[in-house]
């Protein structure tokens, strides 16, 4: 565990030691140290509560990036089951980074999508850190299509730092995959529900997020760009991404305040990856309850709706 | 051996005398070729040697491509309102309108082209790098879904960086709200004919510029989701060259063809009237 602290997380870490090393002294006498114990627990879980509440937009983005933070494929087994991976946007090739198949949801059949990432340097090589080519986004739209035809919900989870920039990208119209998404999901005759569990990252995670209902786990982000990227084109300096993170409004509660998202589902003291249980159960409540309003309404209201949902978005004034 | 001792006159006084004022050569960046000014202008700002398609303002494409006297603009009043108040954005905004002259990075409008009624959006490149804000996803979607609601052909020429930073995820899904609109006009079959200039990448490039039922693009354009500097940096090595151009793109599929400015407005008045209005029921018939 300790590999990974953040730097913020470092009090909580000395308290952790503190009560392991009382365990291990009185372990084998027979001081009842119970009380200290309890006290010591008690301040580690309110520290721990108090840094997540007081968290800044770039240290909840370390948070999003947390490399223990649950993916989508750690969800397949705990949200849902019945998981069936299908593969390949039967174009070009199947695209790691990407996931997807049939999967059991509140009893019902939903199609899952989401991008993923790797845990450590080889599975991030295969996963492209979650970086998914046109051949993800187009897997994604072919299985929207089945879930379409065959009348399920489907369901995307997000977390990515962007669509892939690369030559072989660009030869295949990453561009052109991105934008056919967003037409195509626009009118898709489904419920569209998708959660940002991870990094939302632009235009990237748009291509998968084009939905009814859109939701954000309490830690994750939603960024237009990385504030590593904004503060280098604005201030020619990456490390001023503190500034940028505070300036872009990132979080899941500047979403909710801009009318992007509808929902923040709450996640465990110390974030997912501190109780990825929790989270999944906080997150498996949320979409059974959207997915369950959103198939008792009626498909062109549905449609209507979606259509209106995006059309209300931005900020802006008429002379 | 007298010539020696011929006296030379000084070179100068002969010079001079050519009152030619000082704007009236022009370079081209891509070549270098000199020409005089009114040559680039005439012919439409395209390099006379080279064929390098300069950057045109969004005034300049409209004059170019819809019949004289017949441009309507619309939505002009619409402004961004800063809602992340995010630094220095409200002064930037002042700054790109005295540079570019348009309010926004975006004018629309209806207009006639060869007689036929179009929709037009074109995008300003000068206007904070024709990034995509609220007011342009905002003048896309109004102008997209007259084009459906009276069945008139929609135009959009694209020049763009992408997405505006400064508006954060609300330029993020002006991409979404776009395309909810193009959806529409699908549905209602209204031709849509995208015309891509140089450069059109990030947000535009991943939204409406690459949804056109035909998609056209000017030579040497630069077209692509990431911008070069990015990839560049992405990868580490230097991007090979003619990389992400409108010739590029074609040999990829990506595009239906690159055609130089020239031509544009007629290229663009063919596909009308191939596309315009007959629908497959009466086609039928």
């Amino acid at each position: 565990m300790a590999t990974h602290t953040l730097d913020f997380e470092r009090p909580l870490l000395e308290l952790e030691r503190q009560i392991d090393e009382m365990k291990r002294v009185t372990g084998d006498t027979a001081v009842d140290v119970s009380k200290e114990l309890a006290a010591l627990e008690r301040k580690l879980a309110e520290l721990r509560g108090e840094i997540y509440r007081n968290l800044t937009p770039m240290q909840r983005v370390q948070v999003a990036r947390h490399p223990k933070r649950p993916y989508t494929l750690d969800y397949v087994n705990t949200v849902f089951t019945d998981f069936v991976e299908l593969h390949g946007d039967r174009l070009f090739r199947d695209d790691p980074a990407m996931v997807g198949g049939w999967a059991r949801l509140d009893g019902m059949s939903v199609m899952l999508i989401g991008h993923q990432k790797g845990r450590d340097t080889k599975e991030n090589l295969h996963r492209n850190f979650g970086m998914a080519h046109p051949e993800g986004y187009r897997k994604a739209l072919r299985l929207m299509g089945l879930a379409e035809k065959f009348g399920a919900p489907v369901i995307t989870l997000v977390d990515t730092p962007g669509a892939y920039p690369g030559l072989g990208a660009e030869e295949r119209g990453q561009a052109e995959a991105i934008a056919r998404n967003l037409v195509e999901m626009a009118t898709l005759r489904t419920p569209i529900v998708t959660a940002v569990i991870g990094e939302g990252g632009s235009g990237g995670a748009l291509a998968v997020g084009l939905a009814d209902r859109v939701l954000m786990l309490e830690n994750s982000v939603y960024s237009v760009i990385s504030p590593e990227g904004c503060a280098a084109i604005l201030w020619k300096d990456a490390t001023q991404r503190e500034r940028a993170a505070e300036a872009l409004k990132i979080t899941a509660e500047d979403l909710l305040e801009l009318g992007v998202i509808d929902e923040i589902i709450p996640e465990p003291p110390g974030g997912a990856h501190a109780d990825p249980d929790v989270a999944a159960q906080a997150l498996g409540d949320a979409l059974r309850r959207h997915v369950r309003l959103l198939r008792k309404t009626k498909m062109e209201k549905l449609l209507k709706r979606r259509e209106e949902k995006y059309l209300s978005m931005g900020a802006l004034s008429e002379k | 051996m007298a010539w020696f001792k011929k006296e030379r006159k000084p070179r100068t006084s002969e010079r001079v005398k050519l009152e030619i004022p000082a704007d009236a050569w022009e370079k081209c960046d891509e070549c270098g070729h000199i020409d005089i000014k009114d040559r680039f202008i005439r012919a439409l700002n395209v390099c006379p040697n080279c064929g390098h398609h300069r950057r045109i303002s969004a005034q300049e494409y409209v004059d170019l491509l819809v019949d004289e006297g017949s441009w309507h603009e619309l939505d002009s009043g619409l402004r961004s309102t800063d809602p992340l108040t995010f630094e220095n954005y409200r002064d930037r905004l002042l700054v790109a309108v005295k540079k570019a002259g348009p309010l926004e990075a975006l004018r629309s409008g209806y207009a006639r082209l060869d007689g036929m009624p179009i929709d037009l959006a074109v995008m300003d490149f000068n206007f904070m790098g024709g990034s995509m804000g609220s007011v342009v996803g905002e003048k896309i979607a109004r102008l997209t879904r007259r084009s459906a609601e009276k069945h008139v052909p929609l135009i959009i020429v694209s020049a763009s960086g992408g997405a505006r930073m400064q508006e954060g995820v609300l330029s993020l899904m002006q991409m979404a709200k776009t395309s909810v609109e193009i959806a529409r006009l699908r549905s209602a079959r209204v031709p849509f004919v995208s015309i891509l200039t140089n450069p059109t990448t990030g947000g535009v490039s991943a939204s409406y510029a690459m949804q056109g039922d035909v998609i056209l693009a000017e030579p040497g354009a630069v077209i692509g989701f990431a911008g070069p500097r990015v990839i560049k940096q992405t990868i580490g090595q230097d991007l090979p060259p003619g990389f992400q151009t409108a010739e590029f793109l074609l040999e990829h599929g990506m595009v239906d063809a690159v055609v130089p400015r020239s031509e544009l407005r007629d290229t663009t008045a063919q596909l009308l009237r191939h596309m315009g209005g007959r629908r497959p029921a009466e086609a039928a018939d």
